[in-house]
């Protein structure tokens, strides 16, 4: 059972979505958060089941897909892909659960569970092809959930978001077929097995080429600055289960891809764009945060903060050291879990008033007093309140550039103070104040259904934040063979100091205990 | 008195011929059966002329067994070649013809259809076909480019509209024409090699190290000429879309197969061994024509209103995507080909048959064409089984994994960048995200929008049991293709290596 269980993750969903055609409009529903629910208490097993001690992949399986070329079905997790799956499977049951939408649900439903099966798959695969099968796949569900059930410009929002990331992972996927190509030159077989190819030691010329390959796919889908333009179209079109699932899943893919992909890959080519990148997530940081400052529309707030957020995650993942990379991946699931419940929050007052501007709100905390106070508690996290989820990613993962660059550290850490400016004044206007519109004064507070999809994420939230140990300690496991890899496999002078050598420092606490 | 020639018929192996006198057989045999008894409905012919195709078949598979086992087997005085690429290509031809040949059984009536005529040159053309593939001689070429197009433009007329007529004649002067320059190039090939055998006209050009170099690209030029129009590339496309758009749904799904997998095999076997032996100046060429292709029709395919028009379009863009492979020239480009058009065929296949069993009798109200996108909107309302076949096929055809279509693009991508044509293979992989927007734009039409008002009643209004048999075989080959690739790709690599390209 266990040999085979992330296979059973990865079609358990798709598999259900096939048989819930079946089931009738009146019980999807509840179909839906049932193998959603199943799904997550088998994602949670897996976490069980999961050695934390242990810094490889498990639960591998292999199963020849295309042996002449070198594909095959190739899955297994390690502790940075581990709590995206549980994120993935977690945000499906939440974003099934809180559905509010009652067109076409049957379709809708279905939908999200072959989303799920993407999403999934992205996270588990370790052959770039499967992993590229799913990348795109995922790209399909999402343009019908935002093209059917989006707000008046769905139509080209959906195909903005659509053409944008088909495009870029079209590049990664000729930065792919070269990686087996030099494999098979270094070799004389095929493969386009990640770990196979984590083997290989690229002259830098080369990585410089297939890093930016590579970076054109993955940069497009985190989004960052300047290929962010898509997001706040997608955002503002979707439907509230679709940004949710985008914002906490999907941009993931991107960040977990570098991650996986370029950091280990291209070790010196990491090296030599740390600064440029740094330079584009520092960008990102402060722009999109000013952006965001200047919206009228909470959801862009919202969808702004978040690529903000990314930037952050960015900034981690290119410190190229286990603080930070091991932030980053921590961020990336509390970015999920925070922008997340943010978008789902918006969702709630947009079903009421069916506006999202903050001029029709003000007073809200008096009318809905619990509406208002989990959104507080979201918008302090998204600040990065100390004891939040957030502030533990992004403290490390600014910790980590810290010792790569003082200055640009400097330069990101006053976006944390722009982004406290901008949620906090979008939070004044929404909730404080004296309620001015008559419509408002009648509203509903969060009712039982929303408070089973928020309550869940404010635990987790808070719980992280406070104890983030379970979940760090894997992650840093992973993370720190991650990183002794990059060292060993690095070549510039630059890059072998710039990525720290781990069993340096490991023996030298040892001699230091001894004494 | 002149000297007795002897000829062993043992040395003729008249074995060679018999797969295409099989079809001829089958032609002959149902304008017999006409002349006996009249008045026999469509579905007899059908099932005829799948039975000897599926004769043909079986005779190609026994020549493939026969090929790897004992290699490339000649007859006729040379003529006549059955190597890896000649089986592979007609395995391909009679194959897809068995899928399209069911498409007859429309639930519609059709007047082509009640003419045994239609079949009996049915099967002649696909004879033409099969003798255009299995040969290197560039006689015997054009006699079988001649047979199969003369029948095709009568397949295309008689599907009896103003369209159609239009649609034929104009193919037939493009491929009068096409024909022309194709004898022209064949004459001056000879003239400087004394051969009309692509292999003696190598060894011969060789040997000469190319002395008459200037004849050599002017009868290039030439072919260059007459493969573009047969194979439609930018700028001698212009026929395509109004050939596709007068004929019916099915022909025009046909034309965009088989005549160009013959086409291509012919293009292989004569342009190669001139890119490998350095003619920089057709490299040149070749490399802008496929660039071309590619990039333009899609830029065209972008603004067309009509689904039929922009798979037109695509399949030119399609087309272009696969002579790369022989403008790269490698093993792994040929097997590339044929692995793409293997899985380019169930999907097109798929794609026009859901065009054919939408189609409908007359043209809709306010529309100037058959199958305007707008024919399609809301379908996901309406028929949510047929807009997800059709969603499947513009997704494969897009290239989106694991559809079908991907792994083609993907190893012929591949195959550009292991023999070093990176920007190439940059080029190939943006014109599949050109070409993403049109396809995407059905969809969209498709699943984001209404359905209009009285449109319904024309949807599926030609199916019948058959059509969705083949839409389904269509789909089920897209979407579990996945698995097929690799005992595709390890056969065909094994019979397009022995044959030496």
């Amino acid at each position: 059972m266990m040999d085979h269980i992330l296979s059973l993750l990865v079609f358990f969903p798709a598999l259900a979505a096939m048989l819930g055609f079946v089931v009738t409009k009146g019980s999807v529903r509840a179909y839906g958060i049932t193998v959603a629910l199943i799904e997550f208490v088998l994602s949670l097993w897996l976490w069980y089941a999961y050695d934390p001690m242990t810094s490889g992949m498990q639960f591998m399986e292999s199963a020849p897909l295309i042996p002449a070329f070198g594909i095959n079905y190739l899955l297994g997790i390690d502790g940075i892909s581990l709590f995206i799956i549980i994120l993935s499977t977690f945000f499906t049951l939440i974003g099934i659960a809180s559905l509010t939408e009652t067109r076409r649900i049957k379709d809708l439903i279905i939908t999200l569970l072959f989303l799920e099966m993407t999403m999934v798959g992205v996270f588990a695969a370790l052959d770039a092809m499967v992993f590229y099968v799913f990348w795109e796949l995922s790209l399909v569900p999402m343009l019908y959930i935002i093209g059917a059930w989006g707000g008046p410009l769905r139509i080209y929002a959906s195909i903005k978001f659509f053409l944008y990331t088909f495009t870029g992972s079209l590049v990664m996927l000729v930065g792919m077929l070269f990686m087996a190509y030099f494999y098979y030159q270094a070799t004389g077989m095929w493969s386009f097995s990640i770990l196979e190819w984590y083997r290989l030691i690229l002259p830098e010329n080369f990585q410089l080429w297939l890093f930016a390959a590579f970076f054109i796919g993955f940069a497009i889908k985190v989004p960052m600055f300047p290929f962010h333009t898509w997001l706040p179209y997608a955002h503002g079109q979707a439907p509230t289960i679709g940004s949710v699932i985008l914002a906490a899943i999907l941009l993931k893919m991107g960040t977990y891809a570098f991650v996986r992909f370029s950091l280990p890959l291209f070790p010196d080519a990491s090296v030599f764009f740390m600064f440029p990148i740094a330079a584009i997530a520092v960008i990102m940081i402060i722009y999109t945060a000013m952006v965001a400052y200047a919206q009228e529309d909470i959801k862009q707030v919202v969808a702004y903060s978040s690529i903000s957020h990314m930037g952050v995650i960015i900034l981690g993942t290119f410190a190229l050291n286990v603080e930070g990379v091991s932030g980053s991946v921590f961020l990336m699931l509390a970015h999920g879990v925070v922008s997340g419940a943010l978008f789902l929050l918006v969702g709630v007052i947009y079903d009421r008033r069916h506006t999202k501007l903050m001029s029709e709100f003000g007073g809200l905390a008096s009318v809905m007093p619990r509406y208002a106070t989990i959104f507080g508690i979201m918008a302090m996290a998204s600040v990065g309140l100390p004891l939040t989820i957030n502030f533990v990613g992004e403290f490390l993962s600014l910790l980590g550039f810290y010792k790569q660059s003082h200055s640009v550290t400097l330069l990101a850490g006053t976006a944390i103070i722009v982004g406290a400016i901008y949620m906090l004044s979008a939070y004044k206007k929404v909730f404080f104040g004296q309620v001015t519109n008559e419509e408002n004064k009648k509203l509903k507070d969060v009712n039982t259904t929303e408070l089973l999809g928020l309550v869940p994420l404010v635990i987790v939230a808070i719980w992280l934040g406070v104890y983030p140990k379970p979940v760090l300690e894997p992650i840093n496991n992973s993370v720190e063979s991650v990183i002794q890899l990059m060292h060993d496999k690095a070549q510039s002078p630059e890059a072998k100091a710039r990525i720290p050598n781990l069993s340096d420092a490991g023996a030298m606490n040892l001699h230091q205990e001894a004494h | 008195m002149l000297e007795s020639i002897n000829v062993s018929i043992a040395s003729l192996n008249i074995a060679t011929l018999a797969p295409m006198l099989i079809a001829i057989v089958g032609a002959l045999s149902i304008l017999v059966i006409d002349m006996v008894k009249e008045g026999l409905h469509k579905s007899f012919y059908v099932m005829v002329a799948l039975l000897f195709l599926l004769l043909d078949l079986g005779a190609l598979i026994d020549f493939g067994g026969l090929f790897l086992k004992n290699g490339t087997v000649l007859g006729f005085f040379d003529v006549m070649l059955m190597d890896g690429i000649a089986i592979l290509s007609q395995i391909i031809i009679v194959a897809g013809s068995m899928l399209f040949i069911p498409l007859a059984l429309t639930s519609k009536r059709f007047h082509e259809y009640n003419y045994p005529e239609y079949f009996a040159l049915f099967l002649f053309m696909i004879a033409g076909f099969q003798f255009m593939v299995a040969t290197d001689n560039l006689i015997l070429v054009f006699v079988g480019l001649e047979t199969a197009s003369l029948a095709l433009y009568t397949l295309i007329a008689l599907h009896n509209r103003s369209k159609s007529f239009e649609a034929a004649v104009k193919y037939f002067t493009m491929g009068a024409l096409a024909a022309g320059f194709y004898a022209f190039g064949s004459m001056i090939f000879y003239a400087i090699s004394g051969s009309v055998e692509i292999n003696q006209i190598a060894t011969v050009l060789a040997e000469d190290h190319y002395s008459n170099i200037g004849f050599v690209l002017v009868a290039v030029a030439f072919m260059i000429a007459a493969f573009g129009f047969k194979l439609s590339m930018v700028p001698f496309h212009t026929w395509t879309p109004d050939v596709y758009e007068g004929s019916s749904a099915a022909l025009a799904g046909y034309m965009s197969i088989v005549p160009k997998i013959a086409a291509f095999v012919v293009a292989m076997r004569l342009f190669e061994f001139l890119v490998h032996s350095g003619v920089v100046w057709l490299q040149v060429i070749l490399y802008i024509g496929v660039v071309v292709t590619m990039t333009a029709s899609n830029i065209w395919a972008l603004v067309q209103t009509d689904v039929k028009r922009m798979l037109a379009y695509s399949s030119i863009s399609h087309a272009g995507f696969v002579m790369a492979a022989i403008l790269i020239g490698t093993t792994q480009a040929n097997s590339g080909l044929f692995l793409y058009w293997t899985l380019f065929s169930f999907t097109n296949l798929g794609a026009f048959t859901m065009l054919w069993v939408n189609r409908q009798k007359n043209l809709l109200p306010g529309q100037s064409s058959d199958h305007p996108y707008e024919k399609f909107s809301g379908m996901i309302k309406t028929m949510p089984m047929a807009a997800l076949m059709m969603a499947l096929f513009m997704l494969s055809l897009a290239g989106i994994p694991p559809f079908g279509l991907f792994w083609g693009k993907m190893y012929m991508i591949g195959a550009a960048v292991s023999a070093g044509y990176t920007v190439l293979a940059l080029i190939m992989a943006l014109n599949s995200a050109i070409a993403g927007y049109y396809y995407l734009k059905l969809i969209v039409f498709m699943f984001m929008k209404e359905p209009m008002v009285g449109y319904d009643k024309y949807y599926l209004m030609n199916a019948s049991l058959s059509l969705k048999t083949i839409i389904g075989i269509a789909a089920i080959g897209t979407i579990l293709a996945v698995f097929a690739v690799n005992p595709l790709l390890v056969t065909i690599t094994q019979f397009v290596y022995n044959s030496g390209y």
